[in-house]
Order: C-alpha cells, then sequence, then structure tokens
C-alpha cells in the first residue's frame, strides 16, 4: 500500500470518534418515556395479534406441536421456497443498489433542472399495486407491447423476440422498477448532505478519485447504504405481488406459500410455521445489520445542500449524467408512460391488423378521455360504487392520518435509538422496530381478527385499523429514515447548546430538530407513498363504500370488458398523479424550510 | 387529514342517529366482489327499519378464513360468499345456524348442495374457455367445441389457463378436468395439453387482459366465464352488436361456482338476519345480481336483461365434482397438476 492511502486512512482519523455516552448523560428515564408510545403501539397491534394467530394456529396442529415444523423441513418443496426466497431476495437488492447508488449520486452531488420530477416520477413506482405495474409492463414489454411492435415491425419477426412475463427477469426488473427510489432517498438524502470538503481534504492530500470514494465517501455514507440494502432486502424478501402476477406459477416465495396454504388449504399450523421462518431471518439480519453499523456511523457536520452540490460542469459529466437518466428512466419512468399513454388511447381491432400482426393486434387510433369520463358515471347504480373524487379523497385522508402517526411514534423511537445505542433497552429494541416489515401480512391480517375483537379494542371491521396497518409498515421506514441522520449530527453542536443552558427538550427543538427536517421529509415521503399504494391489507378491512383507489383499481380490472381495463388504466394514471403531486408537495416544503440553515 | 376527520365525524353521526332511533344494525360479511344497487339497500332498510353494514373481507378464502377464526364472537350476522370450492371447509367448521328459507322452494334442487340447508344458493356461475372470434375468422379454423379439441394439432400454443393454486376460476377449470375426465384421465388429459404448449399464469387478470389475444396477447384461447362475452358487449369501448368472444361450452368443458350464504352462529340478530336471507333469494335482488356481481340468480323465477338472454349462452352440462370430493383431494390434486404441468 503507498503512503497515498494511509494519509486517507489519517483523514478518516481526524473525524471526531462516536461520543461516549457518559459524556453526555440524561436520566434514562427519559428513554423509556420515549420508547413507551411505540412500544404501546407495537405491543398493540403487532405483537399481541401476532403472538395470538400463532397460538391459536398451533393449537390446530395435529399431533405435537412439532410436527408442522417437521412438515415444513421435511418438505423439499418447502426448502425450494426458502432458498429461492433467500436468493433472489439477495440478486433484487444488490441489482437495486447497483442501479440505484449512481442516481442517488447525481441526485445528491448536482444540481440541474427537473431534479425534483425525476425524483417524484422514481418516487411514484412505489406506490403502484402489482396489478397497474404488471399491465404498465406488458403496455411496454409484452408480446403485443411497444418494444416488441418495434422490433417485429423492424426486422420483420413473424414472434415477438422478448419474453418478459413469467420470468425471473420479470421479478428482478420489477423489483428494482419498486425498490430503487428507497436508496435513491435514503443514500441520496444522506449524500447530499455530506460534506463535500472531507473528499476535498482526501484530494488535497493527494487521493485519486476512486480512492476517496472508496475511502472516505464510502465508509461515511455505508450506514445510509446498509439502511437501504436492509429495507430492499425485506421488501423483496416478503415479496408477494409481484412474485404470483409478474413471477408467474413456477416462482413461490415464503410469503406466497403462506398465503397458499391458508387460504387455498387453510393448513394454519403449516402457515404459522413459514411465517415464523419469515420473522427468524427478518430478525437476524437486523440484528446483524444493527451490529455492523453501530461501528459505522461518525458524527458529521451535515450541510445544507446549497453548498454540496454543484452544477455539472463538463461534457464528460453530462454524458455520464445521461446515461444515468436514460438507465433510471428507462427502468422506472417508461413503464408509467407506457401506462398514461395506454389510459388516454383509443384501440381498436380490425381485420386488416389482423392480417398484419397474426393475433390481431389493437391498432392505436388516437387519443380520447373516454375512460376518464366513464370513471365518474355509476351506469348500474351501484351501492359501492365510488367516485374518482371520493377514492381520491378516501386515500389522501389515510395517507395523512398515516404520516402523522407513523412520523409521532417514528420520531421518539429514532431520536433514543440515535443518542444511547449501547444502552441494553436500545439494542434490544432496535431490532424489533424491524419486524413489522418482514411479518407476512396475511397472517397478521388473520392476526387482528383473532386478537382485536373485544370492547374497546374491536377493530375487526373498522376503518380506523386501515391507517393503524398502514403504519406498521411505514414506522420502519420512518426509523430508517430518521436515525442516520440523527445520529450523525455532531454531538458537539448539542453539548454547546447544553453548555449554553438549553435543556434536552430545547437543544432538541432547535438543534436536532431542524437537522433532520430534510430526513423528516424523506420519512414522511415514505409514510405517505406507502399508504397510498397498500393494498393487501387495506382490502381486508376497508369499507366497500370508501373505497382507496388502489381498491376501486383491483374492483375495475378484475371484471371483464374492455371499458372496465380502460377505466382501471385511467384510476391508474390518476393514482400516479397523485402519488406524484403528494411528493412533490413534501419536496416544496422544504421552501419555508427550518431544515436548509 | 381534514376529509378524513369529516369522514369519520360523518360515520360517528350516522351511528349516534341510529342508536337514538332505536333502529338496528344488520352485518353483512362477503368478499370483495360483492355489489348491489343502491335502491334495493335502501328498499331493505325501509322495509325492516335497519341500518345494513356490508364488510368485505378480501378474496373469497380469505373471507372465509375471518368469519372461522371468528366464529363464536362474530363479526358480522350473516356471511355471504362462500362457493362450492370452500363450502365443506365453511360447513366443517361449523359457522353456520340451520335456516329453511320458504324462498328454497323457488331455487332448483341442483344448486342445493347442503341438505341441512346452513348454507342456502344465492348465485352461479360457469368457469369456461373462451375464445378470440376475430382471430379464428381470420385464420378460418373452427374455434374448439369441447376440452378434448384441445388437443389437436391446430389449437397448439393457443390456450392461456390460471394456475389452481393461486386462482379460483383456475381450480375450477382443474375440476371441471376431473370432473369430465375423471380421476384416472385428467393428469393425461394436461399432459396432453402442456405437450400442445399450454400457458399457465397466476391469475385471471394476467390471462385475460395480457395474454389473451383480443386484448393485445398472443394467446387466442382463455379460460374466463360463460358470462364473459355478455359483459365484452355491456362494457365495450364502442357500442356492438356481437360479442366479440366465443365460448367453449361443450359438455362437461365448464365447472359452475354456487355461491352460498348463511347465518353466522352466534348472532344476536336471527330475525333481521332471516329476513336478509330471504331477501336475497328474492326475485328483484336476483336480478340484480347479474348486472352487479357478473355471475347468475339461482331463483327461477329471476328475468334476465335482454343484454343476457341475446348473448349469453349458459351450459346445459357443466361438469360436477362435489364438495366433500373437493375439500378431501384439492390438496392432492393441485399437487399433482403441478408436478405434470409445471414441472
Amino acid at each position: 500500500m503507498d503512503t497515498r492511502v494511509d494519509r486517507d486512512r489519517a483523514a478518516l482519523k481526524y473525524l471526531p470518534a462516536m461520543p461516549h455516552q457518559a459524556r453526555f448523560k440524561r436520566p434514562r428515564l427519559t428513554s423509556i418515556l420515549l420508547w413507551l408510545a411505540p412500544l404501546i403501539f407495537l405491543l398493540l397491534f403487532y405483537f399481541y395479534p401476532l403472538g395470538s394467530i400463532l397460538g391459536m394456529s398451533f393449537a390446530r396442529a395435529q399431533g405435537s406441536i412439532l410436527a408442522p415444523f417437521i412438515e415444513a423441513l421435511s418438505s423439499a418443496s418447502i426448502r425450494g421456497v426458502l432458498w429461492f426466497t433467500f436468493w433472489q431476495a439477495l440478486l433484487s437488492t444488490l441489482l437495486t443498489l447497483a442501479i440505484g447508488l449512481p442516481g442517488a449520486y447525481l441526485l445528491a452531488r448536482y444540481e440541474f433542472r427537473g431534479k425534483s420530477i425525476i425524483k417524484a416520477l422514481t418516487g411514484i413506482a412505489f406506490v403502484l399495486p402489482t396489478l397497474v405495474v404488471a399491465a404498465a409492463f406488458n403496455a411496454l414489454l409484452g408480446p403485443q407491447g411497444l418494444v416488441n411492435s418495434a422490433l417485429m415491425s423492424t426486422f420483420g419477426l413473424q414472434q415477438p423476440p422478448i419474453h418478459f412475463t413469467n420470468t425471473l427477469t420479470a421479478i428482478l426488473i420489477a423489483h428494482m422498477f419498486y425498490n430503487t427510489t428507497i436508496v435513491l432517498r435514503l443514500v441520496g438524502d444522506f449524500w447530499s448532505r455530506l460534506d463535500p470538503r472531507l473528499g476535498q481534504a482526501a484530494a488535497v492530500l493527494g487521493a485519486n478519485k476512486w480512492s476517496t470514494l472508496r475511502r472516505i465517501t464510502l465508509p461515511l455514507l455505508l450506514p445510509a447504504i446498509a439502511s437501504a440494502a436492509l429495507l430492499v432486502f425485506i421488501f423483496t424478501f416478503t415479496s408477494f405481488g409481484v412474485i404470483l402476477v409478474l413471477g408467474g406459477p413456477q416462482f413461490a416465495t415464503l410469503e406466497t406459500e403462506i398465503y397458499y396454504q391458508t387460504v387455498s388449504l387453510f393448513n394454519l399450523p403449516l402457515a404459522a410455521v413459514l411465517a415464523l421462518i419469515q420473522l427468524v431471518c427478518t430478525l437476524a439480519l437486523t440484528i446483524i445489520y444493527t451490529r455492523l453499523v453501530s461501528g459505522l456511523s461518525r458524527p458529521l457536520s451535515l450541510r445544507p445542500t446549497h453548498i454540496t452540490q454543484r452544477k455539472i460542469s463538463t461534457w464528460r459529466g453530462r454524458f455520464l449524467a445521461g446515461i444515468v437518466i436514460l438507465v433510471l428512466m428507462g427502468l422506472i419512468v417508461a413503464p408509467l408512460f407506457a401506462l398514461g399513454f395506454r389510459s388516454i388511447s383509443n384501440f381498436e381491432r380490425t381485420e386488416s391488423s389482423t392480417a398484419r400482426q397474426g393475433y390481431g393486434a389493437p391498432v392505436w387510433r388516437g387519443f380520447t378521455l373516454e375512460n376518464y369520463r366513464q370513471l365518474n358515471i355509476n351506469r348500474r347504480g351501484s351501492l359501492f360504487y365510488a367516485s374518482p373524487a371520493t377514492t381520491i379523497a378516501v386515500s389522501l385522508g389515510y395517507a395523512g392520518a398515516t404520516v402523522v402517526l407513523a412520523i409521532l411514534l417514528g420520531l421518539p423511537a429514532a431520536w433514543v435509538l440515535s443518542r444511547r445505542r449501547s444502552s441494553f433497552l436500545n439494542r434490544s429494541l432496535d431490532p424489533l422496530l424491524m419486524l413489522p416489515l418482514g411479518t407476512s401480512a396475511v397472517t397478521l391480517g388473520l392476526g387482528f381478527i383473532v386478537a382485536l375483537d373485544k370492547p374497546p379494542l374491536d377493530l375487526r371491521a373498522s376503518p380506523l385499523l386501515v391507517p393503524l396497518a398502514h403504519t406498521l409498515v411505514a414506522f420502519p421506514f420512518v426509523v430508517r429514515s430518521l436515525t442516520p441522520a440523527l445520529r450523525s449530527i455532531s454531538p458537539r453542536l448539542r453539548e454547546a447548546a447544553a453548555v449554553m443552558g438549553a435543556n434536552p427538550r430545547t437543544v432538541f427543538r432547535h438543534v436536532d430538530l431542524p437537522l433532520v427536517a430534510r430526513a423528516l421529509l424523506v420519512a414522511a415521503a415514505f409514510a405517505f407513498t406507502i399508504s397510498l399504494g397498500e393494498f393487501g391489507a387495506t382490502a381486508l378491512i376497508a369499507r366497500p363504500e370508501y373505497p382507496t383507489i388502489p381498491l376501486a383499481i383491483y374492483r375495475l380490472i378484475t371484471r371483464p370488458g374492455m371499458q372496465n381495463y380502460g377505466q382501471a388504466l385511467a384510476l391508474s394514471t390518476i393514482l400516479m398523479l397523485v402519488a406524484g403531486l403528494g411528493m412533490l408537495a413534501i419536496e416544496r416544503f422544504r421552501i419555508a424550510d427550518i431544515g436548509e440553515f | 387529514m381534514k376529509k378524513k376527520i369529516l369522514l369519520l365525524l360523518a360515520s360517528l353521526a350516522l351511528v349516534l342517529s341510529a342508536c337514538a332511533t332505536g333502529h338496528q344494525t344488520l352485518k353483512v360479511m362477503t368478499h370483495d366482489s360483492f355489489a348491489m344497487s343502491e335502491e334495493l339497500k335502501t328498499a331493505f332498510e325501509e322495509q325492516h327499519d335497519v341500518t345494513l353494514e356490508i364488510i368485505a373481507s378480501g378474496d373469497t378464502g380469505s373471507a372465509l378464513n375471518k368469519a372461522i377464526l371468528s366464529k363464536g364472537n362474530p363479526i358480522a350476522d350473516v356471511f355471504y360468499g362462500v362457493d362450492n370450492a370452500f363450502l365443506s371447509r365453511a360447513l366443517g367448521e361449523g359457522i353456520f345456524e340451520v335456516y329453511d328459507s320458504p324462498l328454497l322452494a323457488e331455487i332448483l334442487d341442483d344448486f342445493e348442495l347442503d341438505p341441512q340447508k346452513r348454507a342456502l344458493p344465492v348465485d352461479f356461475g360457469d368457469v369456461c374457455l373462451n375464445y378470440d372470434r376475430l382471430y379464428f375468422s381470420e385464420q378460418g379454423i373452427q374455434p374448439p367445441l369441447n376440452l378434448a379439441d384441445l388437443l389437436n394439432p391446430e389449437y397448439r400454443s393457443l390456450l392461456v389457463v390460471t394456475n389452481p393454486a393461486t386462482s379460483s376460476p383456475g381450480l375450477a377449470f382443474l375440476l371441471a378436468t376431473i370432473g369430465h375426465f375423471g380421476e384416472d384421465g385428467y393428469l393425461v388429459y394436461w399432459q396432453g395439453l402442456k405437450e400442445n404448449d399450454l400457458l399457465v399464469v397466476n391469475d385471471w387478470e394476467t390471462a385475460y387482459y395480457s395474454e389473451f389475444s383480443r386484448s393485445g396477447g398472443s394467446r387466442p384461447i382463455v379460460l374466463s366465464y360463460a358470462s364473459s362475452p355478455a359483459f365484452e358487449v355491456i362494457y365495450a369501448d364502442a357500442p356492438m352488436d356481437e360479442p366479440p368472444t366465443g365460448v367453449v361450452s361443450g359438455d362437461g368443458a365448464c365447472f359452475r361456482q354456487v355461491e352460498f350464504v348463511g347465518i353466522l352462529e352466534g348472532t344476536r340478530q336471527r330475525d333481521l338476519a332471516e329476513k336478509w336471507v330471504d331477501f336475497m333469494l328474492s326475485t328483484s335482488f336476483q336480478e340484480d345480481i347479474p348486472l352487479q356481481m357478473f355471475v347468475f340468480p339461482v331463483n327461477q323465477n329471476a328475468q334476465l336483461d335482454s343484454a343476457f338472454t341475446q348473448h349469453l349462452a349458459i351450459p346445459d352440462r357443466p361438469a360436477f365434482v362435489s364438495p366433500e370430493d373437493i375439500a378431501l383431494n384439492r390438496e392432492r390434486w393441485i399437487q399433482e397438476w403441478t408436478e405434470t404441468v409445471l414441472r
């Protein structure tokens, strides 16, 4: 190793080490009190229902309680499912990072026009129900989709050259499509506040770009990257809709197997074992993550973005940026546009088209707003008809409640976690926070039915259950978005405030809060989009008179008739618009920003 | 947020006003495909001085699971939507009370699959293969008439069906082949379909809206319902005289799904629950069923809308497998099917 590297290492050493907790004493009681709300929430709406359904399921086991375990482990097909679940999640995570990190760098370090649009567009993917995403990819890559049609007519092919549905590629691409925004937001946000002077200092000391990245930037980013990777992994590990709809019958994950065992076969004991396996995997992973990250975080002075970001000046830079944007657009934005395009298109099938294309592919006949007009008509006087305006209002209502609830619960949890990392309480509670994400939605949904059945908590048929369920999913995201930012706040700022006589609350209000405002917005955006797009839990508990947008889409797309399909596409486009506008609005908060100091 | 609060306040006001006037509430638990017209709901509520609360609980299997797990302390008074593929599970778990409705007299005996009258039939739908008329007229070949035809070379690479493990019509079609070819013959048939390049997807939406040639896919024969052609006319983009799709309705080519309603064990509203069950079986509700739920009435006196009488072919002789056989063998059949078709 040359001396340059040692100098890099030296540069890193000059960063202050993690503060010893003794340096800044606060009574333990505060931690306990701050934990109280999130813990009560989790106990009541997560652990209690989950424990009830698992207990009830095992009670139904025939013979000993070990029987379902033996059944699960001795089945070759279930071992196969476990193995596939694991490696597809790993592969999906690596691919998502490969796409997301360059994008995060670009969004974090450079200033260019249309940046917030790109951010919002990539975030839209996150809210779309799987059936809609399948329709979007089909409009693009299906047998008669835009790409295949173009290739067939260009090269005079008889059969569509690209085969997309029911392949592993479809699963991986859809996972990247959904989850890249997690990397962009979590890593990109953190990166954008990283002091560029650290890199510059390394450069002055003689480090080249590559070794600066490897020895300075990456180590500093690692906590955020690990957070994002963990979330992506857990999301893809518990993947359900993508596997079912895009992967097809050849593929099964633990979650699809749990659904099959529960709903089709009513083999609750076996489903419970699978749900437990899924939980233990999530827990193990989160514990490894917590251990890894606790050694990595360093307090930094985060900088406002107008200092860290610059314009792209060189042609080479523009070229590389162009490639990154192109890849993101192709992966995420193209299917969205294909969907929007189809929703305002008029297609016709004629005899001549059959002769040309072989299968009578519908021919494009111009634009129309008919699908949107039809959405507003209750043709059959149906009781459960809901206009787009109603569904938007219902969706926004649930999303608003979820944002408020998830932040109220997530902020105190993230705050204690970032303060007293070595305390026993924190070390044991931290990994538990991620569990709801790794829990089978099918199992937990039944848990609500079994557990929350007595007044005052008879919530089995209550619409309140919807934002509660959404918050369970959003809560880990909020905590994971906030902790890296909270942890990296230099303790000196806090100490300075304390020395000047500020009490802990004032310190939080005037030091921590402004510094994490940006991360709070990221957290809010996650909570908002999670709630807006959530389908599974909502379908189990929402009131049919007040469907959310995804629920209304589902109703339309499960019926025959091109008009129903057209309306489903139109409503999906409306969902994209609502999500996009919502995220732009959240970005907008920055103008009145307490965060840009 | 504000809207949400308003919504909550509105529903709270509703509940309070209901209590104040001594109103009763009848809760009906269903799957998420349940629909009815607003008019009928109001009529029932006014006639019996009751507020009707519909609780949608996910797909058929999920809704039934919820009803089973809340047995003894039921979420609702009535459960609607268990079909013959799930009937044995519902009856075996004992979630229903016996109710011998006088309206059963108007219903064909064929539909009454529970002789003890715990689950009463409400509607039926036939799962059948549909074909794309345009494709077959263009290519100048005859569409298939029955299941055996599909093994012929001219239908190679034309069929898309759904997975019986994940899709309710998929299971129904597997049952049709079992009913038609018998336990000894069905796997041989599926082996033949596989050799004729059958395509299997997991859900009806992918089959119908992605792979079916009518929607831009490359397969002109798709698994759907006998009613789908009529709905293609009713919900067409542009008005049409003739349905764009046809049904393969030969002997034993379809499987009949019957949906049932039952009074949930432990209800405190037994009288009202009976009234609701009678209402569901009465002609006014039965005639509302097709256009709301895309299935058909079991009451012989119910009249069908002209759109259906013109375009609907209800198969005369669907394949039959009893609910007990389905419950006993479902797992094995699906497993054997998986081994044969997917491996």
